[in-house]
């Protein structure tokens, strides 16, 4: 039998596509590993919480209700959605949390894996399929909350539903492969993590999570150019079968984000053993 | 006939920096000159220093290399680099097969969750599939001894318990190349001897390399010996006792004597040891079974003379080891112009190979008030062929005993 023989030398001839290929090999090739560490975690929280699956729905619903009561209580006034106010703020903050997920995701779990990393040689890319794993199973719970608040104001789904699973994860990937390119500068600097959750609760005002974009206005222009919106809108209105607005930058920004995807994937594969050996030397 | 070659490690460099900050600067200069396809240079930067340099070894399938050197050495470092951790500087490291590691036992450990589900995430880590921890689990079980607790939380564990399960999922492993840092010094010696049987039954299959500080271990299992001093081999070969010695002499240098107690009256001035053997370095060395003559002068102000000696031997971790009978009357002391000396004989001292230290005590022979107390303050060497645990080595003949009636 052939052995498999790895080198390692200072590497002067690194070529993307070289990288890009092993990455995925890798990204492939750990899913037991991955799966299990994302089990690990996900039966470690829960075993010592008695609301388990819950909190994940806590931060998006008090947002929402926050929202909903301004504006039945007619302290804000706004523009009308096309669907029942309180299914329309569900599904953005629902959505919007998703996507907070998924851009803090590849640098928390790399900081909560950097004892393994730095003893253990595993694929890096285990820890980024293991964090996709456990925001599908807590995004799994949130869509059927979703399905249950459609229900409730009896709206109809519409066959665009059948769009969701991919919208959705153009949504995940755009989110993780933005957290993959702050995950090195994270590693280093704990000021990153804080400014990005400090800097998104901002930015969602900006982006139509909780009201739709206005007729008019500077808002209106800063929504129309916000890459968040379109990933936000279109998921939204495959939910709730609503007309589809930005169609075209969505499908500019998913055209966009695959290879940036790749290309962060490959960052993080080389950056991350630069990052670790530096700290555990 | 020669196996495989598993592991070969050509001409291996690694700098580190001293600062974080500059070690990241470094980093980053590094990947982007990889990347531009820029020969490294062998300059330092500044607060740079080598943390190895220049290594050179290789370990067929059936050898053991030990990996021996003080503490910041680059053992640790070295064995990074070979699991794939770190990236060389300079040189190149071929790993042929697959590669075990024995360096964190536990990994992957959830406190919260049952033996038998960290099984699992400590075998993932450790990079076995599902249908083969499937397969061992049972035999993990009973290899670590816990069958009767393997569904309670780690957290409920003893340490040792974990360090058993640990070592068991990684001894399931059956790899090519076995890389262990220091994990047995943990556990009880019970288990210590299950994990030399274990390692015994795979290395004529494995090219295992092998950090430890304990000698015994090292001379029990490794077939060549590797001993790096700050970052270069200071010796590389099959004669392992002689890499073993030169570690105990390094040991050594920096060892200084202390004195504990001191009423004035005597002073130690110096200690020679006779009958030794030819050395390059200041450390006496002595044969094994051969006759110990020790020398010691002392400078003294007091008339009084009623003093009574005790020699302690004490081996390399300062646990004492033997002490010599006391002088019965002080007719033995030669005495001349405020100098003492003393010298004692033992005939066939039977220590085993490695490092003592000898330390002095001084007391009044009548009213065995302490006068003077020295620790550590001479070193030698016994050389043996034979590296055992035990501090003696006590010759025996084996006899045929005609009166037995079995």
């Amino acid at each position: 039998m052939e052995l498999e023989t790895k080198i390692y030398e200072r590497g002067n001839s690194l070529s993307i596509s070289k990288l890009i290929k092993s990455s995925l090999g890798d990204l492939y090739g750990s899913r037991f590993l991955a799966r299990q560490l994302a089990t690990r975690d996900i039966k470690s929280q829960y075993r010592q919480s008695l609301l388990g699956i819950v909190w994940a729905f806590i931060a998006p619903l008090s947002t929402a209700f926050v929202w909903i009561f301004l504006s039945s209580s007619g302290t804000v006034d706004l523009e009308d959605t096309g669907v029942p106010y309180p299914l329309y703020v569900f599904c953005g903050t629902l959505l919007w949390s998703t996507l907070l997920d998924s851009i803090n995701m590849p640098l928390s779990n790399t900081n909560g894996a950097k004892g393994i990393l730095s003893k253990i040689n595993i694929p890096k890319e285990a820890i980024i399929l293991s964090g996709l794993y456990k925001m599908l199973f807590n995004s799994s719970f949130k869509f059927i909350l979703i399905v249950f608040f459609l229900f409730f104001y009896e709206v109809v789904p519409s066959w665009s539903l059948l769009l969701f699973p991919c919208t959705f994860l153009i949504l995940i990937i755009s989110g993780v492969s933005l957290g993959l390119l702050i995950t090195p500068l994270g590693m280093l600097y704990t000021d990153v993590a804080t400014f990005i959750s400090y800097g998104l609760r901002f930015i969602m005002y900006v982006t139509p999570v909780v009201y739709v974009i206005p007729e008019s206005g500077i808002l209106k222009t800063i929504m129309e150019i916000n890459p968040l919106t379109p990933l936000i809108l279109v998921n939204r209105n495959v939910l709730l079968g609503l007309d589809f607005q930005f169609l075209t930058y969505f499908g500019i920004l998913a055209l966009v984000m695959i290879p940036v995807f790749l290309i962060a994937l490959v960052i993080y594969r080389v950056s991350i053993p630069v990052i670790i050996e530096r700290f555990s030397a | 006939m020669d196996r495989e070659v598993l592991v070969k490690v050509e001409g291996l460099s690694k700098k580190f920096s001293k600062s974080l900050k500059k070690s990241l600067k470094y980093g980053v200069y590094d990947l982007l000159g990889n990347l531009r396809g820029k020969k490294s240079s062998d300059e330092l930067r500044p607060d740079e220093f080598y943390a190895l340099q220049d290594i050179n070894f290789e370990v067929r399938r059936g050898e053991c290399l030990g990996l021996i050197g003080h503490n910041g050495a680059g053992k640790s470092t070295l064995l990074k680099i070979l699991n794939g951790l770190i990236n060389p500087d300079h040189g190149k490291v071929t790993m042929r097969g697959r590669v075990g590691a024995l360096i964190e036992l536990g990994a992957g450990f959830n406190p919260i969750m049952t033996g038998r589900e960290n099984i699992y995430n400590n075998g993932a880590v450790l990079g076995f599939s599902k249908e083969e921890i499937d397969r061992k689990v049972e035999s993990i079980i009973d290899f670590a001894e816990i069958r009767e607790f393997i569904d309670m939380p780690v957290q409920n564990y003893s340490s040792g318990m974990k360090v058993r399960l640990g070592f068991s999922v990684a001894a399931q492993m059956e790899p090519d190349i076995l890389l262990i840092d220091e994990v047995l010094a943990v556990g009880d010696l019970g288990f210590v001897l299950k994990c030399f049987k274990q390692i015994d039954t795979i290395l004529p299959n494995t090219a295992l390399v092998f950090v430890s500080h304990s000698m015994p271990m090292v001379s029990r299992i490794a077939t060549q010996i590797l001993m790096l001093d700050s970052g270069k081999t200071k010796f590389i070969g099959s004669q392992v006792s002689q890499g073993i010695d030169l570690y105990y002499e390094r040991f050594q240098t920096g060892n200084e004597s202390n004195i504990v107690f001191d009423d004035g009256q005597i002073a130690l001035d110096s200690v020679t040891l006779l009958n030794v053997e030819n050395s390059l370095t200041d450390l006496p060395k002595l044969n094994w079974n051969s006759d110990f003559i020790i020398k010691i002068k002392f400078n003294t102000s007091s008339d009084n003379i009623n003093f009574q000696f005790t020699l302690i031997i004490s081996d390399k971790e300062q646990r004492p080891v033997a002490s010599f009978l006391r002088n019965s009357s002080t007719q033995q002391l030669l005495i001349k112009k405020n100098k003492l000396e003393l010298t004692l004989r033992h005939k066939n001292l039977q220590l085993s190979k490695g490092i003592y230290s000898i330390s002095i005590a001084v007391r009044d022979i009548k009213t065995k008030q302490p006068i003077y107390r020295s620790n550590s303050c001479f070193n030698f060497q016994i050389i043996n062929t034979d590296q055992v645990w035990e501090p003696m080595l006590l010759n025996a003949e084996y006899i045929v005993d005609n009166s037995s009636t079995i």
